[in-house]
């Protein structure tokens, strides 16, 4: 496994490992984006329709809370499958970086509704009702209070989401969809190559450590509700932060 | 006699239905007049904030009509043999909502914003350009005295710094009316009484409604002008604070007035008494002692409800006057005498 550390190595393997890393990159990416923009407002609706929402509706609070509970069960590997006529329909490819995008998005778009819905639920009930007070509509009340109150927790939910999605690319790296996933498979399992299982381990795990590091870090940064002349013990605070990695 | 600004009749508030209905609220019937510091007091449970609720329509009311500076918000409408609720629509409730705004026992500021933005949000919701927002919200700060907090946000404040942001929020949009919801249950006894002061102020300075809602009977002594007790979701008494406390005529009303529910009833009727309020002079006058040296009037102690809050006293005492006239009249003007004392003789119902 030293062989890692020679200049063959890289030179062999090195661009293979560039194309994985930016084909899992944009696959994340790209995914992430589009799964938020179904999972936000879907997180929204949910806490809106809620009984205690301020839009109360019981029917679809609870069919988009099953819609959500569907596409949570289903594993991502079986899903990516079952949906493959789907992807072909959206994407025109079953497979590669582009047919992983759509499975991925399907499978991660409930889990965002409920990271978004969780998150929202933390914002103080007494400050909704506050803009309530002052005459906010719906809208304003999304806008102007849910989203930017809930901001910070949204930011390390967005970590926890992000990770997830790299997960699922590894997965989908199984059936070809490219990225880390298919080298560790391919090279580190069926070719017996060991030094590319651990290349490509140690290059997944940079990653969640490197995304969780942005993320705690810009959300600690923005949130206001801790007095920043009460932060210290910088150390301390850093340490904690990779304890809870993932 | 000024106008009313808050008119409520016949308002009930159900929660839930059948059996497990709660009637939170029975045939409210008030009258609020403009200028008026009006205290709505009762225990934990009387209904009280439902109540305020109903004034902005947080709470739908189950029946009854609500209207405020002369906008229906909530009426009856006949229907068949009998009437069902009719509500204001949700666009005017809006507008409506912005002369009547509210203060909150836990503050409710945004605690992503500045007290600056804090102050700016209630006129960023109703279109306000951001220029002359930003110079309102300045002076309004400047109003509370905190116009140096201005780019601090809540986290930084002390809870009474906190109310002050939020009262000047609450200012924004120039409303006829403020309720405030337990706003000072959450502060110590001397920012409780600083709040209070900046309350009487802006009441007497911007000729603002106050509605105040309390369980603290030294609240509504300290500013309202007409009180309303409420007690099991009804009105036990309403009227000037001055006669409900001199002449507390329900048991509602006697339970909150005298120290401790102190009763009334074991002492004999005839006996003379007087409700003696401590509003933070110092707590190491002895009053009741140097009553019976300097007088040489003995008085009896019927009940007290008093703290020691930073060497001031804050409370009531409930004392029996002696029998003899005289004697009485003589203690009666010596309390009334001590500074930071009021004294008020009270009538037995027994």
């Amino acid at each position: 496994m030293l062989e890692i550390f020679t200049a063959d190595f890289w030179s062999q393997y090195g661009p293979l490992l560039w194309d994985g890393t930016v084909d899992t990159l944009v696959m994340v990416g790209i995914s992430t984006v589009f799964a938020y923009i179904l999972g936000l407002p879907l997180g929204v609706a949910l806490i809106l329709t809620q009984a205690h929402g301020i839009r109360p509706n019981r029917a679809v609070n609870r069919i988009l809370g099953w819609i959500i509970n569907v596409g949570r069960s289903l594993p991502f590997i079986i899903l990516m499958i079952a949906i493959m006529d789907f992807t072909k329909l959206i994407v025109g490819t079953k497979i590669g970086v582009r047919g992983a995008i759509v499975p991925l998005v399907v499978s991660a778009a409930p889990f965002i509704a409920r990271m978004v819905e969780t998150s929202l639920a933390e914002v103080d009930a007494g400050v909704v009702e506050a803009a309530q007070s002052m005459g906010a509509s719906t809208f304003q009340i999304v806008w102007k209070v849910y989203l930017p109150e809930a901001k910070p927790s949204l930011v390390l939910g967005g970590a926890i989401s992000i990770v997830t999605i790299l997960a699922y690319t590894a997965i989908a790296g199984a059936v070809g969809a490219g990225g880390l996933g298919d080298l560790a498979i391919r090279y580190g399992y069926q070719r017996k190559v060991p030094s590319m299982m651990l290349v490509t381990i140690i290059f997944l795990i940079v990653l969640v450590q490197v995304i969780q590091f942005i993320f705690s870090h810009v959300s600690n940064h923005i949130d206001k509700r801790l007095d920043p002349t009460a932060r210290s013990f910088k150390g301390l605070d850093l340490l904690s932060r990779f304890a809870h990695t993932k | 006699m000024s106008e009313s600004i808050i008119q409520i009749q016949h308002l009930t508030k159900t929660f839930g239905t059948g059996e497990s209905a709660v009637h939170a609220l029975e045939d409210i019937n008030l009258d609020i007049k403009q200028g008026e510091i009006f205290g709505i007091i009762g225990l934990s449970g009387a209904g009280k904030s439902t109540l305020v609720r109903c004034m902005n329509l947080l709470e739908r009311p189950t029946s009854g009509s609500v209207t405020v500076n002369g906008r229906r918000l909530a009426w009856m409408e006949p229907d068949g043999d009998g009437e069902t609720p009719a509500f204001v629509s949700e666009k005017e409730l809006r507008l409506a909502r912005r002369e009547v705004t509210m203060i909150f026992q836990s503050f409710n500021l945004l605690m992503q914003r500045t007290c600056l933005k804090n102050v700016c949000f209630p006129m960023e919701l109703s279109g306000t350009p951001a220029a002359q927002a930003k110079k309102r919200a300045l002076e309004l700060l400047d109003i509370v005295g905190l116009r140096d907090k201005a780019d601090a946000y809540p986290a930084q404040l002390s809870g009474g710094q906190k109310q002050r942001v939020a009262i000047a929020r609450a200012l924004a949009t120039d409303p006829k009316v403020l309720l405030c919801d337990e706003a000072t249950s959450a502060l110590d006894p001397t920012t409780t009484a600083s709040i209070l002061g900046l309350l009487k102020d802006l009441n007497q300075k911007l000729g603002v409604t106050v509605v105040v809602i309390t369980h603290q009977m030294s609240v509504i002594e300290e500013i309202c002008s007409q009180v309303a007790i409420l007690d099991g979701g009804v009105v036990a008494e309403q009227g000037n604070v001055e006669d409900i406390f001199s002449h507390p005529s329900t048991d509602a009303a006697r339970r909150l007035v005298y120290p401790g529910g102190a009763s009334v009833e074991q002492y004999p009727a005839g006996t003379r008494a007087v409700r003696v309020a401590f509003n933070g002079g110092t707590a190491y006058q002895p009053l009741i002692a140097s009553l019976a040296i300097d007088c040489g009037v003995k008085v009896n102690i019927l009940g007290a409800d008093t703290r020691n809050i930073d060497g001031r006293a804050f409370g009531t005492m409930l004392l029996g006057l002696p029998d003899d006239p005289n004697e009485a009249a003589k203690a009666l003007s010596y309390i009334r005498a001590q500074p930071n004392v009021t004294a008020e003789e009270v009538e037995y119902h027994a």
